[in-house]
């Protein structure tokens, strides 16, 4: 799916053409987005609106303050759970997942602390 | 966890913060800020309207551009000040004075400074409503960030709650960046904020649906819809209901001040309905109850980026003074100018609400 940007606009001008562009999977799919970018933007573009499923009720739930404050927008990124996808930047080869539940925290070792 | 120290830390990078950290630099502070977002600027790099105010605080230039200008005054302060995007402050220590932070999600540090500012900001309030919590509703505060930030369309069609300055300026950028604003619904029988914003969507045809409030957001996954309700004079509902066509529910409800850290530091806190939550009470100088905390901007009360700008100068005087940086003399000056910049920005009948919320958590001195 192409990514729905703002291609004209009276004040700014966002310079998407010379952004890099990189590829990352939602859920296995491949997508496309701008590097150093939030996560959240590059899924939104592509069309993704849900991100997480809540724990006890199992609803859909997706991005909200973008401002990391809210949690609506947790999401498995490469293994790690609760990632704030709206200021966690989209590098090349990311492997982003709906996060069910709360997610596993993971050890220091998993870390590699 | 590594240990890093600093003189001033500045918590939060937005107006509040980036004007605290250059008022403490250029009284000879070493400051770092920290900020939890990729870019600097908080809400002010959103911002493309005209601001209003005075000219000291840069009266008609767009939001991202007054941001342009504290960029450039860090930069000329770069050798005092240290700046840590993506870097999130996660808690206080009472008892070593200790705040960790994060960077990303899961590298950690205990950041130990002399005295800290706090500039966190606000967040975005939700009003309760069958289906509230399904994507598609959104906080004005984010579709901002899509799409004057990231240049990323927030959707096809959208309907705005609340007609406040937020509501309606928020409606304008939508159709500026070509989406469609299918209207804004709006509690109260007329709009809250600047008539020039309401005539500006209005003129575009965009109802406003005055006395009106948002029932329901329809959809099963994602919102597909809203059922809005017409109120009775007396504000009770069970008037005429009409379905929305919609893919996005806009929410511009209000803010509430983000004061985690100034709890678990201790400080005196009080609900002031007029600054939109629980604020911590302070001194002229803008510092807490604890002898090593100051606060600026949002964190201290709702307001506008002009007076969080000149709170941040104020924060930012007395932390620096507080290290014994600049002379008595020159913070003193410095002090009564900005105090009297803050009382410009608040007087007239739109700065009464915020004339007593500021009067009702200030503290003329606290006990040494």
């Amino acid at each position: 799916m192409a990514m729905r940007l703002i291609q004209e606009h009276p004040i700014l001008d966002f310079e998407h053409g010379k952004k890099k562009k990189v590829r990352f999977t939602f859920d296995g799919t491949e997508m496309e987005g701008f590097e150093g970018e939030p996560i959240a933007m590059a899924l939104h573009a592509g069309g993704v609106r849900i991100y997480r499923e809540t724990p006890e009720m199992k609803r859909p739930r997706g991005f909200f303050c973008a401002i990391g404050k809210c949690s609506s927008c947790f999401m498995v990124v490469d293994g790690v759970p609760n990632v704030r996808t709206c200021i966690i930047p989209l590098r090349e080869g990311m492997s982003v997942e709906t996060q069910r539940g709360r997610g596993e925290v993971r050890s220091e070792e998993e870390r590699g602390v | 966890m590594s240990v890093r120290t600093t003189e001033i830390l500045v918590i939060g990078g937005g107006p509040a913060g980036l004007s605290a950290a250059i008022e403490a630099a250029t009284l000879g502070a070493q400051v770092t800020v920290v900020d939890s977002d990729l870019k600097l600027g908080g809400q002010l790099i959103k911002q493309t309207h005209k601001f209003f105010g005075s000219k000291d605080e840069y009266a008609g230039t767009r939001g991202y551009k007054i941001a342009d200008i504290l960029f450039d005054d860090l930069r000329k302060n770069a050798d005092r000040i240290e700046i840590l995007s993506d870097c999130t402050a996660t808690g206080y220590y009472p008892e070593d004075g200790t705040v960790t932070c994060m960077i990303g999600e899961e590298s950690y540090f205990r950041m130990q400074p002399k005295k800290i500012v706090v500039a966190t900001g606000a967040q975005e309030r939700l009003i309760p409503f069958p289906g509230n919590d399904l994507p598609g509703v959104y906080g004005a505060g984010a579709v901002q960030t899509l799409m004057n930030v990231y240049g990323v369309t927030p959707g096809d069609r959208v309907l705005m709650v609340g007609a406040g300055n937020i509501g309606l300026i928020v409606s304008y950028q939508l159709l500026q960046a070509g989406v469609q604003v299918c209207g804004v619904v709006e509690f109260m029988p007329k709009v809250g904020g600047y008539w020039v914003h309401a005539a500006k969507i209005r003129r575009l045809g965009v109802p406003i649906y005055l006395q009106h409030t948002i029932v329901e957001a329809l959809g099963e996954r994602t919102v597909t819809g809203a059922i809005i309700e017409n109120l009775a004079p007396d504000c009770t509902p069970g008037g005429k209901r009409t379905t929305i066509d919609c893919d996005i529910i806009c929410m511009a409800v209000g803010l509430a001040p983000t004061c985690e850290l100034l709890w678990q530091a201790g400080c005196d806190m009080k609900f002031i309905p007029q600054l939109c939550g629980h604020v911590a009470l302070r001194d002229p100088s803008m510092r807490t109850s604890h002898p090593d905390i100051w606060i600026a901007g949002d964190a201290a009360g709702i307001e506008e980026a002009s007076s969080a700008m000149v709170e941040g100068r104020i924060a930012g005087l007395g932390a620096a003074g507080a290290c014994g940086h600049g002379t008595p003399e020159e913070r003193k000056e410095r002090f009564a100018h900005y105090s009297e910049r803050l009382a410009d920005l608040r007087a007239g009948e739109v700065g009464e609400k915020i004339r007593i919320g500021v009067s009702a958590a200030g503290v003329q001195k606290w006990e040494e």
